[in-house]
């Protein structure tokens, strides 16, 4: 086939080794990516990365704040531009007038507060960056009540583990919903916003109230929260899986990266 | 050490075992990382510098499609890449509209929740095997007796008549003892201590729950969108790095350059050794 057999050789080896070497990588990729026990593997470096946040910055180490300056012209929307619920659209109609926020679960002391109520308490305000799990980044300034005095008010239970959202929003035919740890709903910037750049929170950014919980994603950050439930188990909700990306896209449960 | 020394000594050893073992690590979690990055990438073909950047900002870089044509468009100037990117074709001759086409992305399918998975697993093994090659190289004397730029290489007369010995294909070294010309000694440490460092940190910079435990990184690459460009320029940097340094392993002995890196030694003991040729 060719006079210089030993350059043949070499070079016929070459490409064989980096087809081959290419080939078999992302085919066996692909393959491993399926393989329950390489995912559930992989699933352990989610609980290292957390880990190692929660060792490398205090349970209250503060988000990055910015300047009135800093603040993004257009602020992307994302996910759905409003709620859905019957429920929901009802108190749209009445400006959110007669809107409870339902407080329940695992607490001594369940309660429904309504607008003008959670604003007249204690309110943090805050210019922070929102990162979504694409990679875009926004800033804003929120106002909103601290979780945490909600959470003191409603008496929670020392069994509670984790606090759910649960949103008037379906996006696409489920309902939206998303939950945090507990150590993450006393952090001193997760608040209830009901107020955004100065203003009423528009509609299309959560109305009438959303969650922030800076230090995470923009997937956590549910908004159109209609009722929020302290519990010690998250597998009886919907998917089991914590909130509603997690359970459709299998996006990871703590959103730190 | 002087270079008699190190010519008897060390010529039949090419590599450490060290240096073996995190250069084929290196060879395969560097893919995956990059593979499963330019997923993560495609979930937003944008690139932005400051703090904030969204679809509703100015994006120095963009790969995209206008429905018919794949483009990369780099501040004002576009280029068309239908077929490659923004716009390709995928095994089964379906019209993809992803930035980065599916045989250059881990997994091959759209899966930002998958990639993320690969490649915040990986990036442990990557930030660690760095951290750790770079300690035992200072302590075995790899940085020392290989990587030290010598006071006689710091002229310019020096660093161009290696340039053109490398235009030449003439790959060995005149210089030191070192099996290391200028421009590998040079290659290597920019690699080494700027590149996977920057790839690292900026990657870490990326995270919330991070920029609260290490605000500073922000400060240090300009914002989280600046560290995310940042990133991104860094792995085709270090995909030009790779494609170099495997056309100097093709060009100057690819047989004993592999070899020499699998099992440390240049050639069987028996017979003497050229020196000074590998990448």
């Amino acid at each position: 086939m060719t006079d210089d057999r030993g350059c043949f050789r070499r070079r016929d080896l070459l490409r064989g080794v980096t087809l081959g070497g290419s080939g078999l990588l992302l085919g066996g990729c692909d393959v491993m990516n399926e393989n329950a026990t390489f995912r559930s593997a992989l699933r352990g470096a989610e609980k290292l990365n957390q880990m190692t946040h929660r060792t490398l910055a205090d349970r209250a180490a503060l988000a990055p704040e910015y300047a009135m300056s800093d603040i993004s012209p257009v602020f992307k929307t994302n996910g759905s531009l409003t709620g859905t619920s019957t429920d929901y659209l009802a108190h749209l109609q009445n400006d959110f007038a007669d809107w409870r926020l339902r407080i329940d679960g695992l607490v001594a002391n369940p309660m429904d507060i309504g607008l003008a109520a959670l604003r007249a308490m204690p309110s943090r305000t805050q210019i922070t960056r929102h990162d979504c799990v694409e990679g875009w980044s926004a800033i804003a300034q929120w106002q909103g009540t601290p979780l945490r005095l909600l959470l003191q008010q409603a008496q929670l239970s020392p069994r509670a583990k984790y606090i759910v959202f649960h949103c008037a929003d379906n996006y696409g035919a489920r309902p939206y919903y998303e939950s945090i740890d507990v150590i993450d709903a006393f952090h001193p910037q997760t608040i209830l916003a009901w107020g955004m750049n100065g203003e009423t929170l528009p509609i299309k950014y959560g109305a009438p109230v959303r969650l922030r919980v800076e230090r995470q994603l923009g997937y956590k950050h549910a908004k159109y929260v209609m009722r929020v439930e302290a519990t010690d188990d998250l597998s009886k909700f919907h998917g089991g899986k914590g909130g509603y990306w997690e359970d459709v896209g299998d996006y990871e449960y703590y959103a730190g990266i | 050490m002087d270079a008699t020394q190190y010519m008897t000594q060390d010529v039949a050893k090419r590599h450490r075992l060290s240096t073996r073992i995190w250069h084929w690590l290196n060879a395969l979690v560097a893919t995956i990382m990059l593979m499963s990055g330019l997923m993560i990438f495609n979930a937003h073909p944008q690139l932005y510098w400051g703090d904030f950047g969204s679809r509703e900002d100015y994006a120095w870089l963009q790969i995209d499609d206008t429905r018919t044509t794949g483009f990369v468009r780099i501040g004002d100037v576009s280029f068309e890449t239908t077929g490659v990117l923004g716009l390709s074709l995928d095994a089964k001759d379906n019209v993809r509209r992803v930035a980065f086409p599916g045989w250059a992305t881990i997994p091959t399918a759209y899966d930002l929740a998958a990639a993320r998975r690969w490649h915040f697993a990986f990036a442990w093994v990557f930030a660690l095997g760095l951290t750790a090659f770079m300690l035992v190289s200072l302590f075995n004397g790899h940085i020392r007796k290989d990587l030290h730029v010598r006071r006689a290489e710091w002229r310019w007369a020096a660093l161009w008549s290696d340039i053109k010995d490398h235009a030449r294909l003439r790959f060995g070294n005149k210089m030191n003892a070192s099996p290391y010309n200028i421009i590998q000694k040079f290659s290597y440490i920019g690699v080494i201590f700027l590149l996977l460092p920057l790839l690292v940190l900026t990657g870490i910079t990326m995270s919330p729950a991070m920029n609260a435990a290490w605000p500073w990184l922000l400060d240090l690459f300009g914002g989280r969108q600046s560290a995310r460009s940042l990133h991104f320029i860094g792995a085709v940097l270090m995909i030009l790095f790779v494609v170099a340094h495997l056309i100097m392993v093709l060009l100057s002995g690819p047989i004993t350059g592999i070899r020499s890196m699998i099992t440390g030694r240049a050639m069987p003991k028996s017979k003497p050794d050229q020196g000074g040729r590998r990448p």
